[in-house]
């Protein structure tokens, strides 16, 4: 069995969110992934995230792909409908699933093997369309399912468990997510709770694809020395640039900071995205300049994170296929039906 | 000339155009087609294309067949060859008493050594040339020229040319008179210079009232909207592109919200047909009707989420277009050549429903039957054209639909069904028809579950334990079984007389195969004729074979592809199957039926 139902513990003072659930009512089934996975910290992440967010886990679709960070579906929101697709191919099943409902909350597990090889082409096209999803992307630059194989997002010179040098440069999805104009970018490590859970919440808000980057070290196969996406080397080039903080309409902005320092961006549905500079002169509403300081940063082993990127005026799919609000799969037929009469008004042209 | 090629008779002949493509030839043969049928006359109209834009050559076949006949007939009575590259190749398939039409701007004498047909050359390119200035509309014009000196030798009405080219051009009026005035260069040109009479003739009759000329592409985009499917996912490949075009053409015609403009469907061209199936799979599991226009080629790709779909019991739906394969094969050529692969698309055990239109007409109705069926049987459900009946015009009766008709969703839970349940299991066969309901996104919290490709068993959960896997395929096997008494029954053509030999066909064989046993019976050789529509094949299938000592089984593949799936899913006697191939990717004519027929009873007769 690969996953274990988890026992759902009820204390009497457990904090409620907004609908009157607790925390546990957003878990899943246990975990089968190895202990200190990067992945478990993610899953524990979003759980919190929804939880926080009071969004009612049967109004979330999890969809995911083939491997380690694709099974963690199971592993959070157990109220929730879940799709494990096939490999590399969760992309097209969320856009599908998307255009049918657009009224659920969408998040996307998948991991650089299946995001960033057998995935890439569809991984690309999500982010063209500005599918509007969450999309998590679980980077450890190494294949844990299969035992170690390099990942396309190993990086150049990095060796493996069994001492190969990695002599092929990196794919790195958020430059190659700012290039092919995603709308919300955001890198993320999965050993800062804080940065990773005011992010996810950001990005399920966001009104489009939004692409959190999560270094995850996997630590059954990168997490030695010589590894660049191991905890240790996390740890010591990990670089918050910008942090983002989700305000719901009508909640109060209570943290203080000196003026200039934060910069608020209106959300679709309301709310607030504070954003605050932990640099000087960094502004993710820039591309061309959060794509110059993904290369510099890469260029000083530094791991830059936080919202790097994020346009909230770009049209998201249903927009831009000037979609009605209701889902599909509400709409009746009788308004689906063009009618007999019309059948045979139309048929002159063939006659 | 062979014993079974006919001479043209009044209203029974064929005419082919030979063009050079991408020079505007296809609008003009379909407007002379048109006329024709506008006179009461039945047609028969096929495209033979190359894959090209432009500069290759390319073909225009009209039948004209009194007694309505779907098939090509194998003559050609009527070559208009405008397309010097391949004179040779024209002249040679011209059947005796032919008439040959050329353009005699540049002479060919060597034309006249055929002394069984008739050559009549009219200089198009001299006389466009010098009456249109400018260079585009000189080609073009030779295609309203000729059609004016067929107009003239088949004695067509001319009203009836002039009110077509009218409505042809309703939205560029300038064009209508430089139109009418090559018609009549070309009309002119033969009545001037030939006063001989020829067998080609036609005479008004009233044959096709209520009969329409459509191609079978666009009738599945009609039938996918009348279906009220609301998603289609597609990757361009021909033949099948004009699937969705037409969907979409439809969908802006009648779904769109007068007021708002809001569109209440959504159509994706996906960045590979891996991604068109997923994008399918992704909102059907999410409840919206969804389908994918593709062929062969598309289907080798979508084979992955084929077998996801069927093992997850996803309903989806694929129109697949049948071109030539294997591999990119011959793309602007027909075939039924992915009936085996479409069968049992994907790895693992896998077996799906089929259902096999032979004309346009069906293809409205089928893709209809086809939403209801996947998502009956929570399965993926192919229909399989191909590129004669996807993209050749075919008179067919009128398209009717009843509105009374309500799609059928099948089996999926309500929140209130659910709030009932105790608890709901994804795949727990509740009524013992192998058909469990489900649950989609946003209804219930108790109606959550958690979709896998991996192994499952019938709780939903995750599985590697083999009695539990075994239940849930064992019971996908069954499902798909009971499918053969709700995909379209068989339709059988009995013969007048009694017979021991039948046939079996499938598709566009059909008009080919109805005229090859019309004028069989009429030489005294009967034959039972069954065309199967669906897979699998329901018992009757089985019981017509055992009914008869040899089955010829017709179809337009190499490997007697249906023929194999009759001896792998019917316990029918091998010897009893015959087959009888057609390949070479043109449509199919009821001469080489006739023929093969003809020669494999004599064999049998003498044996």
């Amino acid at each position: 069995m690969s996953s274990f139902a988890k026992p759902l513990i009820r204390r009497k003072d457990a904090p409620t969110n907004d609908l009157g659930l607790i925390r546990a009512d957003y878990d899943g089934a246990m975990s089968t992934l190895c202990a200190g996975c990067g992945h478990d910290s993610v899953t524990a992440g979003l759980t919190r995230a929804f939880f926080e967010l009071s969004i009612a886990p049967h109004k979330a679709v999890k969809v995911s792909g083939i491997g380690c960070s694709s099974k963690t579906t199971a592993y959070f929101l157990g109220q929730s409908h879940g799709i494990n697709t096939v490999h590399g191919r969760m992309p097209a099943v969320a856009t599908g699933a998307v255009a049918a409902n657009s009224a659920l909350s969408y998040v996307g597990v998948s991991g650089d093997g299946d995001s960033l090889s057998i995935g890439l082409g569809q991984f690309v096209h999500a982010m063209r369309r500005n599918v509007n999803m969450l999309y998590m992307l679980e980077n450890n630059g190494v294949y844990g399912l299969t035992k170690g194989q390099f990942s396309a997002a190993a990086d150049f010179g990095a060796s493996s468990k069994k001492g190969e040098i990695n002599e092929q440069p990196p794919l790195d999805p958020v430059s190659l997510a700012l290039s092919v104009g995603a709308t919300f970018v955001a890198r993320a490590f999965s050993g800062d709770k804080d940065q990773l859970v005011s992010l996810i919440k950001a990005g399920l808000k966001h009104k489009g694809f939004a692409l959190i980057d999560v270094i995850s070290p996997c630590v059954s196969f990168n997490d030695h020395k010589g590894s660049t996406k191991s905890y240790a080397h996390a740890y010591k080039y990990y670089h918050p640039a910008i942090h983002a903080d989700y305000v719901p309409v009508g909640k109060e902005i209570t943290a203080a900071y000196q003026a200039g320092e934060l910069l608020p961006v209106e959300m679709h549905d309301g709310g607030t995205l504070q954003l605050r500079k932990l640099q000087n002169g960094y502004d993710p509403r820039d591309r061309a300049r959060a794509m110059a300081k993904v290369f510099e940063t890469k260029d000083s082993d530094e791991t830059v994170t936080g919202l790097l990127y994020i346009d909230e005026t770009q049209k998201d799919m249903h927009a831009l296929n000037r979609m009605e609000a209701r889902p599909l799969n509400e709409i009746p037929y009788a308004e689906l039906n063009p009618g007999a009469d019309k059948l045979e008004a139309l048929q002159k042209k063939f006659r | 000339m062979s014993a079974l090629q006919s001479r043209a008779a009044l209203n029974d002949f064929t005419i082919k155009l030979a063009n050079v493509n991408g020079t505007g030839s296809s609008s003009a043969n379909g407007l002379l087609m048109k006329a024709i049928f506008r006179m009461g006359i039945p047609v028969v109209g096929k495209n033979i294309f190359p894959s090209n834009i432009q500069g290759l050559p390319t073909w225009y076949e009209i039948r004209v067949t009194e007694k309505g006949y779907h098939g090509r007939s194998g003559d050609v009575h009527l070559m208009v060859a405008m397309n010097a590259k391949t004179y040779t190749q024209d002249l040679a398939e011209l059947s005796p008493g032919g008439v040959l039409l050329y353009d005699s701007t540049w002479p060919h004498p060597e034309f006249m050594n055929r002394s069984d047909i008739t050559v009549i050359g009219v200089p198009f390119a001299r006389m466009c040339n010098g009456a249109f200035k400018a260079a585009r509309s000189r080609i073009l014009m030779k295609n309203m020229a000729y059609i004016g000196s067929v107009v003239a030798l088949l004695d067509l009405d001319m009203k009836v040319i002039h009110e077509l080219v009218r409505e042809m051009f309703a939205a560029k009026p300038k064009l209508i008179d430089l139109n009418l005035q090559a018609l009549t260069l070309g009309f002119d040109h033969v009545k001037e210079h030939f006063d001989g009479t020829l067998d080609i003739k036609v005479e008004a009759r009233d044959l096709t009232t209520g009969k329409i000329m459509i191609d079978g592409n666009e009738a599945t985009a009609l039938g996918c909207v009348f279906g009220g499917a609301t998603f289609g996912a597609w990757y361009p490949i021909t033949p099948s592109t004009s699937i969705m075009d037409g969907f979409t053409k439809y969908c802006r015609m009648f779904r769109v919200d007068p007021e708002t403009q809001e569109h209440k469907y959504c159509i994706i061209q996906a960045e590979d047909e891996l991604a068109a199936a997923g994008m399918v799979v992704g909102a059907s599991w999410n409840g919206a009707r969804a389908f994918t226009p593709t062929s062969g080629a598309g289907i080798s790709l979508m084979s992955e989420f084929i077998g996801y779909a069927y093992y997850t019991e996803i309903p989806m739906v694929l129109f697949d277009v049948q071109r030539t394969g294997p591999s990119t094969g011959m793309p602007t050529r027909t075939q039924q050549c992915d009936m085996q692969i479409c069968a049992y698309a994907s790895h693992g055990d896998t077996c799906h429903i089929l259902l096999f239109p032979s004309q346009p007409q069906e293809c409205f109705e089928m893709a209809a039957q086809a939403l209801d069926l996947a998502e009956r049987f929570q399965t993926p459900v192919f229909v399989l054209s191909d590129l004669d009946i996807g993209m050749n015009d075919w008179m067919v009766d009128a398209l009717s639909w009843d509105d009374s008709y309500q799609p059928d969703r099948g089996k999926v839970l309500s929140k209130t069904d659910l709030e009932k349940m105790d608890k709901f299991h994804r795949y727990l066969d509740v009524d013992g028809d192998y058909i469990p309901y489900r649950t989609l996104p946003g209804t219930d919290p108790k109606g959550a579950y958690f979709t896998r490709g991996s192994g499952h068993n019938k709780w939903g959960s995750y599985t590697e334990e083999g009695q539990e896997y075994k239940e849930l395929v064992d019971r996908l096997r069954n499902k798909w079984a009971s499918a053969a008494d709700k995909v379209p029954a068989p339709v059988l053509k009995a013969s007048k007389g009694s017979s021991n030999y039948a046939i079996l066909s499938v598709g566009s064989c059909d008009g080919a195969v109805i005229e090859a046993c019309d004028r069989l019976e009429a030489q005294g050789v009967h034959l039972d004729y069954m065309r199967v529509r669906g897979f699998p094949f329901c018992q009757q299938v089985e019981d017509f074979i055992d009914a008869h000592d040899t089955v010829f089984v017709i179809e337009q593949n190499r490997d007697a592809q249906l023929l194999n799936l009759l001896l792998v899913e019917t316990n029918v006697a091998r010897e009893k199957l015959v087959p009888i191939l057609h390949y070479s990717g043109e449509p199919l004519d009821y001469r080489f039926v006739f023929q093969a027929l003809h020669e494999a009873l004599a064999l049998r007769k003498t044996a």
